[in-house]
């Protein structure tokens, strides 16, 4: 990483860091998939992680809220540091919404019990304010008629559409995406990324694996790039397109933009 | 100007393919290979069922007192008639036989109860689950209340089948759930201990388990400390079909995508919200065909309590066979106890199917 992007990965003295990654190294048996991670997000930060397959994104994102557990270093979500500690980690997830490639909603369950499921239970919020909560969201993301139907009855944009104002439903202070958009159908991909846009601009912090570089262009504040489990390098979203540094990023930037 | 894109009308399907006609010519006779299979089974059904139903209704004898009465040469069933009593209620005091009603008219109102909308499902099913087994022992065995004590050694017939049935599959479901869980956890005393015990019961034979409750346990146990006998047995097939029910529910829990681990965990659901809101009702629902198969496994297997001197509705059958009065009518006996275990079986096989279909949300294309 050059002088420049080593800044732009760390903060200025003062600025409020809401994630905190230090030293973090990850293995899966012999593999090393995370290598010396230091990176750290403002608060309102909208981050937007790229990389080829395997290069450590989706890994890097699930060790926020400690779905993926790092072996070295250390990892600052909201100045509570992630370890074995069960009860800090179900203190952090209550904080940190999360939206999977595959929605992962629960079949079993109607998309208004998917929505309340949560905040009743984690929250202990009462059934009718969760409820009129949940409304509340699934108005926002345009899919408020579908309230009684189950996850099976839906496309996969509005699966998606459903998953994002799940997570919203517990009020969390960050929000990750781990390829919201890449399990869906071409056309239901503006309808997401629509809803994405919309979150971004009410200022909440966002981490967001994505392979959707218009998105990353007109939202992001910064955009990382991942390879071979390392940072490669980290800019300002002008920067990163008009002017990358390193030639891998060089090489990336060519593969996906003029294909 | 672009031109406007109208999607086409949909058709009907073509009148061949649908009806009573299309649907036996599809199925039945579809090829030369299936053509000869229909008439072969219809000569093959043509040769079993008249001489069947000469025997089982045409030429039965219906009432009597011995097998002497029996002389059209058709089925006996007056020896059923005889002993239809004992066949139900084993050596239950006869005047005693409303306790029993009772107890079983009042687990059918308790249960039909569920299909009332206005109950409340959570005191519906504290009833059921802890009031109900109280209510009912008492009424079995007496001693209280003015209830005439019936020693357990004279519950039999269908009662005792009902009875041993019943109680292994409501006992042993909840710690089949436990075991399945616990052969998944990631704390190794927990897994060893369930893992230990669910090989170690599969490894041994229902009969093996029978004898050590009814004979070997006796001998453990210090002078002057003894349980009942039935108590044993119940705990002895509540414990075998357990760990049959942990491998079947944990099939289950394997077949749910980890996304839907990862989910409830990301929302900070604890282990037990995730596991009993989110994994289970999924994951149970997906083993619905397996769980009552061990159930129908289950209550056929209790016809080897027998074996330790329990006379259940089989047993009952077996001994009233060797009555002097009713020599030689053992083909009837059985047919009998297969025709009620298959009324059972049946219908808990017809009420599974029935719930798989309540439950269904996948909406999948049929």
């Amino acid at each position: 990483m050059t002088d420049n992007n080593m800044a732009l990965a760390q903060l200025e003295p003062g600025e409020e860091a809401i994630i905190e990654f230090s030293d973090v190294n990850k293995w899966y048996g012999d593999f090393h998939v995370l290598k010396n991670i230091n990176f750290s997000i403002r608060k309102g930060e909208r981050i937007v992680v790229c990389g080829p397959s395997g290069s450590g994104k989706s890994t890097m994102t699930r060790c926020i809220n400690r779905l993926e557990e790092h072996q070295k270093g250390s990892i600052l979500v909201d100045g509570i540091e992630m370890n074995d500690n069960l009860k800090n980690i179900e203190a952090i997830r209550k904080d940190v919404g999360m939206v999977f490639q595959h929605f992962n909603l629960f079949p079993h369950l109607t998309i208004l019990e998917n929505l309340t499921l949560a905040p009743i239970w984690v929250r202990k919020m009462p059934k009718k304010e969760a409820e009129e909560m949940a409304m509340h969201y699934l108005e926002r993301v345009k899919i408020a008629n579908q309230a009684g139907k189950y996850p099976g009855q839906l496309s996969g944009g509005q699966q998606q559409r459903v998953a994002i104002a799940r997570g919203l439903c517990m009020k969390p202070r960050i929000m990750l995406f781990d390829e919201p958009t890449s399990a869906l159908d071409p056309e239901m991909i503006k309808e997401v990324l629509d809803v994405m846009v919309q979150l971004a601009d009410e200022g909440m912090t966002m981490v967001c694996v994505t392979h959707e570089m218009g998105f990353a262009k007109t939202v992001a504040d910064r955009v990382v790039f991942m390879d071979a489990g390392e940072i490669v390098e980290a800019n300002t979203p002008h920067e990163f397109f008009e002017n990358p540094q390193h030639d891998r990023t060089q090489l990336f930037l060519s593969q996906i933009l003029n294909h | 100007m672009a031109i406007e894109f109208k999607p086409s009308p949909s058709l009907p399907p073509p009148s061949d393919s649908v009806g009573p006609v299309a649907w036996v010519r599809a199925n039945f006779f579809s090829s030369p290979l299936n053509i000869a299979l229909t008439l072969f089974s219809i000569y093959v059904l043509y040769l079993m069922i008249p001489p069947v139903l000469q025997w089982g209704l045409l030429d039965a004898t219906w009432e009597g007192s011995s097998k002497a009465a029996c002389t059209a040469g058709g089925a006996c069933w007056a020896f059923i008639g005889a002993y239809f009593e004992q066949f139900m209620y084993g050596l239950y005091p006869e005047t005693e036989y409303w306790r029993i009603n009772l107890a079983l008219i009042l687990l059918i109102v308790l249960v039909g109860m569920f299909a009332i909308k206005a109950v409340n499902k959570l005191f519906l099913s504290i009833a059921i689950i802890v009031v109900y087994p109280i209510v009912a022992f008492i009424l079995f065995s007496g001693g209280m209340f003015g209830l005439e004590t019936v020693e357990t050694s004279n519950w039999g017939g269908l009662f005792l089948t009902t009875l041993l049935g019943v109680v292994g599959i409501v006992a042993s479901f909840p710690l089949g759930v436990l075991l399945a869980l616990g052969r998944r956890s990631n704390m190794p005393i927990v897994k060893s201990v369930c893992v230990v015990f669910i090989e170690t019961i599969r490894a041994v034979p229902l009969i093996t388990i029978l004898f050590m409750a009814s004979v070997m346990i006796p001998l453990f146990l210090p002078e002057g400390l003894n349980f009942n006998k039935l108590l044993r047995v119940l705990i002895g097939i509540t414990l075998f079909s357990a760990a049959y029910m942990a491998e079947v529910i944990r099939g289950g829990l394997q077949a749910i995508p980890k996304g839907q681990y990862e989910a409830a965990d990301a929302m900070g659901l604890t282990y037990w919200q995730s596991m009993c809101l989110v994994i289970l009702p999924q994951a149970l629902k997906l083993v619905i065909p397996g769980i009552v198969n061990t159930f129908i496994g289950l209550f056929k297997d209790t016809t080897l309590v027998y074996i330790v001197g329990m006379f259940d509705l089989l047993g009952r059958i077996q001994a009233a066979n060797h009555d002097a009065n009713w020599l030689g009518t053992t083909i009837e006996g059985y047919a009998f106890a297969g025709f009620v275990y298959w009324i059972i079986c049946f219908g808990m096989s017809r009420y599974s199917m029935a719930v798989e279909r309540k439950l269904d949300t996948g909406h999948k294309r049929k």
